[in-house]
């Protein structure tokens, strides 16, 4: 997932303020430089959101605008280390603080398929098994990954967050397969 | 190794009852599970996963079909053969643990392989190296209502794995379990296959059903789907797995 910081979208936004966000706590923990805050982010992550050394720089040139880190000299390497600074730990405090809005989501794009197909009287059933069967398989990955990161807590509870999400919708899925078998109006359809 | 599958079920059907009341619980389902394979097998009441489970365990018959286990045809055996057989390979685990409450752990994990005709102290030491597997050594001389809901159900685990059962069937083993106790049941599940036991997993939860090398949608009593790969490939990538570890190492 690469993700272009031109703020198209609400969602767009809410995901370079994570990335803000993310690059700010770790600058807490102490100076660091550039490559350092991506592998650490990836690693914090699971490597479930990879970042580009590019999307690194643009943010901490964004928030040594907004004065939120301050960079240091460079070396003779040509790497400059960046600091947090007062302002900067208290947005990180902020964003700590305030939970998360539904609305930041995107849209479903299952939810809508499935809307969709009901809507226009196609069977649904084969729609739901191919859904639910994929669906396992990520969940079969995000597991097969979670065994990975043992003696990892933050990983771990990255790729949990992942495994939750899959199933929220494989019950989804279930629970509509069960109400259009149900329904009626969904067994004259399918005669 | 050997590359025959531990359970076969060829065009098993079971009906209850006949005439007109009578109910299909499974139609013309085939099935190979291989040695060190996790299969899950999910669906919503009454498509079939008990039944299924029953007719491996050979506690309940098909009305039509052949289930091999270990390389015996269930058919021809008698009820005594079966128990037998029972006995010797295959593992429960139930949601409702069916631990006895006045046995101590490793007391309750003795008493298949006493059942077996093992005696008491070779049944003591197996018990132990068991309960050992599972991370319990320190409460084998406890009663079941002296530790924890994902103890017990580690217990139950350690008793269906005593002495060389390498088929275990599962039916909803994570049944009122907290999430991380859930996960900590499946890894010790998975760990047994990686070891090169068999498991057969019922469960309604797709976390735990995800921890499974293939997992089997039943609907109406037929495979309705599975996230099978070809059964040759699944069991190459699974050698080349590190995890997976040494398959000939045994039970102990």
């Amino acid at each position: 997932m690469q993700i272009s910081c031109n703020w198209h979208t609400e969602y767009a936004y809410s995901v370079c303020m994570t990335i803000r966000h993310g690059i700010l706590t770790l600058l807490s923990q102490g100076p660091r430089y550039g490559y350092q805050l991506r592998a650490e982010f990836e690693a914090s992550t699971g490597a479930a959101w990879p970042l580009n050394i590019g999307q690194v720089y643009t943010t901490l040139s964004r928030m040594e605008r907004d004065g939120l880190v301050s960079p240091g000299e460079q070396d003779e390497q040509g790497r400059v280390v960046y600091s947090i600074t007062e302002a900067g730990l208290a947005e990180m405090e902020r964003w700590f603080r305030t939970p998360v809005v539904p609305s930041d989501r995107p849209r479903d794009e299952l939810v809508i398929k499935l809307a969709m197909a009901v809507t226009a009287a196609a069977d649904v059933r084969p729609i739901i098994q191919a859904q639910r069967t994929a669906t396992m398989r990520t969940l079969q990955e995000f597991v097969r990954a979670k065994r990975a990161s043992v003696g990892d807590p933050a990983q771990r509870l990255v790729l949990d967050s992942m495994i939750f999400q899959a199933e929220a919708e494989q019950r989804w899925l279930d629970h509509c397969e069960a109400v259009l078998t149900a329904s009626p109006q969904t067994q004259e359809k399918q005669r | 190794m050997s590359f025959d599958p531990v359970v076969r079920l060829t065009d098993v059907s079971r009906v209850h009852g006949d005439g007109p009341q009578a109910v299909p619980a499974l139609r013309e389902v085939s099935l190979d599970i291989a040695a060190g394979e996790l299969v899950a097998v999910m669906g919503p009441s009454g498509s079939g996963k008990s039944t299924l489970l029953n007719l491996v365990g050979g506690l309940d018959r098909p009305t039509s079909g052949e289930v091999v286990v270990a390389g015996t045809p269930l058919s021809g055996m008698t009820a005594g053969g079966l128990a037998g057989l029972r006995r010797r390979h295959v593992g429960y685990v139930f949601q409702d643990l069916n631990l006895i409450p006045s046995l101590t752990a490793a007391e309750n994990v003795m008493l298949p392989r006493e059942l077996d005709g093992v005696r008491a102290g070779r049944a003591r030491r197996e018990a132990g190296d068991a309960l050992a597997e599972v991370g319990l050594a320190d409460v084998a001389g406890r009663f079941p209502d002296e530790i924890s809901g994902g103890q017990r159900q580690r217990v139950a685990i350690a008793r269906a794995l005593v002495g060389e059962r390498r088929l275990i069937l599962a039916d909803e083993p994570t049944g009122a379990l907290d999430t991380p106790t859930g996960d900590d049941i499946l890894q010790l599940l998975r760990a047994r296959c990686d070891a090169g036991a068999t498991v057969l997993l019922v469960t309604h939860e797709p976390r735990y059903a995800a921890w499974a090398d293939r997992v089997i949608f039943l609907r109406d009593g037929e495979i309705a789907d599975s996230t099978a790969t070809p059964l040759e490939s699944a069991r190459l990538s699974a050698e080349r797995t590190p995890a997976s570890g040494p398959r000939s190492g045994g039970e102990a």
